[in-house]
């Protein structure tokens, strides 16, 4: 055996999410299904440890002195106060609800002035003209 | 909410020398996924068998004009079920958080945990590796439990990383039910040990085959630090692990081998106890009855062979259990696990020539400090194969 353990030189994001040797299931119908349950459960982890987090931020500065963690729960708004929280879930769905929101923008375009064109079309139509 | 189980936070898994060090968020990881691994066990999990008896059952008589009178028509008709599906996904997902999460966590510290590891192992005569050994196809064809890289492959040579993904995570499947260094089995085993000492049977040479980072055994070496131990394994990145780890818990008394359990360079007769835990479904068809032929080859006379595992399926055993148990065939990488689970682990034993008339089955549940870490003989959730409590088929000679 040498003197010194060999170094690696690795990425360790890109290793970490190696996928295992061997053909992965389908548990849905579609496939689509299946992408967006391991995103969805991966943000549900990334949220979970997020909690924890906040958690103890809130412990940690109880612990000082710095927080009254009661003093959270208890908490009430200003009327400005109110409001500007109330925008902020706003601004958050709409982010979240994107794209109902853009499906339906479509749907009245096309009632309005007929289906967009593909843009194969537009790509088309603007390269012979 | 008095009432409610909650696993043990990861804070409380021990440290021991080449133990990955977590910090917040990769703890906070785990915590996530032990609560989640039991909601999915506690509270879905029983809408699986509600779903197969009120809808899917029905469904396939309404269709074929019989209930279900196969594992695999069991099968059939719940995978177009929609809970079923829905389990069986996040499932899955489960067993690939987990990994992604044990690597992420142990691969930015690579080096550190490689270097702690060489340190330890250095011209220690315990730790034997043969590169000559080749990883046998069972172990080659998936990467068990999902796990990439399996229990063999090194980033450089001298890597443990494998190992060390695999030790970090072993918390996160039971809940904490395996304790403190995940070693519940091999503690069970060492008290399992102590009562036979006391009635007399005192074996002088132990072997653990399949040993991977020596969880299993590294308790029965601590209980009796007089007793010779080999363990083997194919892996050499599992058995650099398992040899530090040992080491640094203080334990000198075991040589880790890489060797294939098929055909050991052992004499005739040179064990007293031979062990296999969770091993024996990781095999092949192929394989394991050479592997019981050789445990039979070794076996001093008096001596005992324990083949720790899950139940096997058996006859007596409701189709729609054996349909569950079944999952990790398909969806966990565990290719072997259902036909192994068919088989009579007795008549495979009396053909490697073992005398039928002194097999039996032991009950061995995870021992574990219960005023922290949850016991399995305590729990009631059927989780179909994931709880660390266990089947011990027995042989002696």
């Amino acid at each position: 055996m040498t003197d010194a353990a060999v170094t690696l030189d690795i990425d360790a994001i890109a290793e970490a999410g190696r996928k295992a040797k061997g053909k992965r299931p389908q548990f849905f119908e579609m496939e689509e299904s299946e992408r967006l349950m391991g995103i969805l459960m991966a943000v549900v982890e990334e949220l979970a440890v997020t909690r924890e987090r906040l958690d103890t931020v809130e412990r940690l500065l109880e612990a000082s002195g710095g927080l009254n963690r009661e003093a959270i729960d208890s908490f009430h708004p200003s009327a400005e106060q109110a409001r500007e929280r109330g925008l902020m879930h706003q601004e958050y769905i709409a982010r979240v609800m994107r794209v109902l929101q853009q499906e339906r923008e479509a749907l009245e375009e096309a009632q309005r002035r007929g289906p967009d064109k593909p843009l194969e079309q537009v790509s088309e139509e603007l390269g012979n003209s | 909410m008095e009432d409610r189980q909650v696993p043990p936070a990861y804070d409380e898994v021990g440290q021991h020398g080449v133990f990955p060090q977590a910090n917040h968020d990769e703890r906070a990881r785990f915590n996530f996924l032990a609560n989640l691994n039991g909601y999915l066990a506690s509270q879905v999990l029983p809408g699986v068998a509600t779903a197969y008896e009120a809808r899917a059952k029905p469904r396939f008589a309404e269709h074929h004009g019989h209930e279900p009178q196969t594992r695999k028509e069991v099968r059939a008709c719940m995978e177009a079920d929609g809970y079923y599906q829905s389990w069986s996904s996040i499932r899955r997902n489960t067993m690939e958080m987990r990994q992604q999460a044990g690597r992420s966590l142990v691969l930015r510290q690579i080096n550190d945990i490689n270097e702690r590891a060489h340190a330890l192992n250095k011209n220690d005569s315990n730790l034997q590796l043969d590169d000559s050994v080749k990883v046998p196809h069972y172990v080659s064809a998936v990467d068990i439990h999902c796990m990439p890289g399996c229990y063999y492959t090194e980033l450089a040579p001298g890597d443990v990383s494998v190992g060390a993904n695999y030790d970090c995570g072993l918390f996160v499947t039971t809940g904490g039910m395996l304790g403190r260094y995940s070693d519940g089995g091999g503690q069970a085993l060492a008290n399992w040990l102590k009562e036979q000492y006391e009635a007399g049977f005192r074996p002088r040479r132990v072997l653990d085959i399949g040993c991977t980072v020596g969880h299993n055994i590294v308790p029965v070496a601590q209980a009796f630090p007089d007793t010779e131990i080999v363990a083997v394994d194919i892996g050499a990145p599992v058995l650099r692990y398992a040899h530090a780890r040992a080491k640094s818990l203080g334990v000198n008394n075991i040589t880790f081998r890489q060797a294939n359990a098929e055909a050991l360079d052992y004499e005739d007769g040179s064990f007293d106890l031979i062990i296999t835990c969770m091993f024996l479904h990781e095999t092949s068809a192929k394989a394991l009855p050479k592997i019981l032929a050789e445990t039979q080859r070794l076996l001093a006379d008096g001596g005992k062979v324990l083949h720790i595992e899950q139940p096997q399926y058996g006859e007596d055993m409701p189709l729609f259990e054996q349909f569950m148990r079944d999952w990790d065939t398909f969806n966990n990488n565990e290719p072997f696990w259902g036909a192994m689970h068919d088989m009579d682990l007795f008549e495979q034993m009396a053909d490697a020539g073992f005398d039928r008339d002194k097999m039996s089955i032991l009950g061995l549940a995870a021992v574990v400090d219960e005023s922290i870490f949850p016991a399995a003989a305590n729990d009631d959730t059927e989780d179909y194969g994931r709880k660390p409590a266990w089947h011990v088929y027995v042989a002696c000679k």
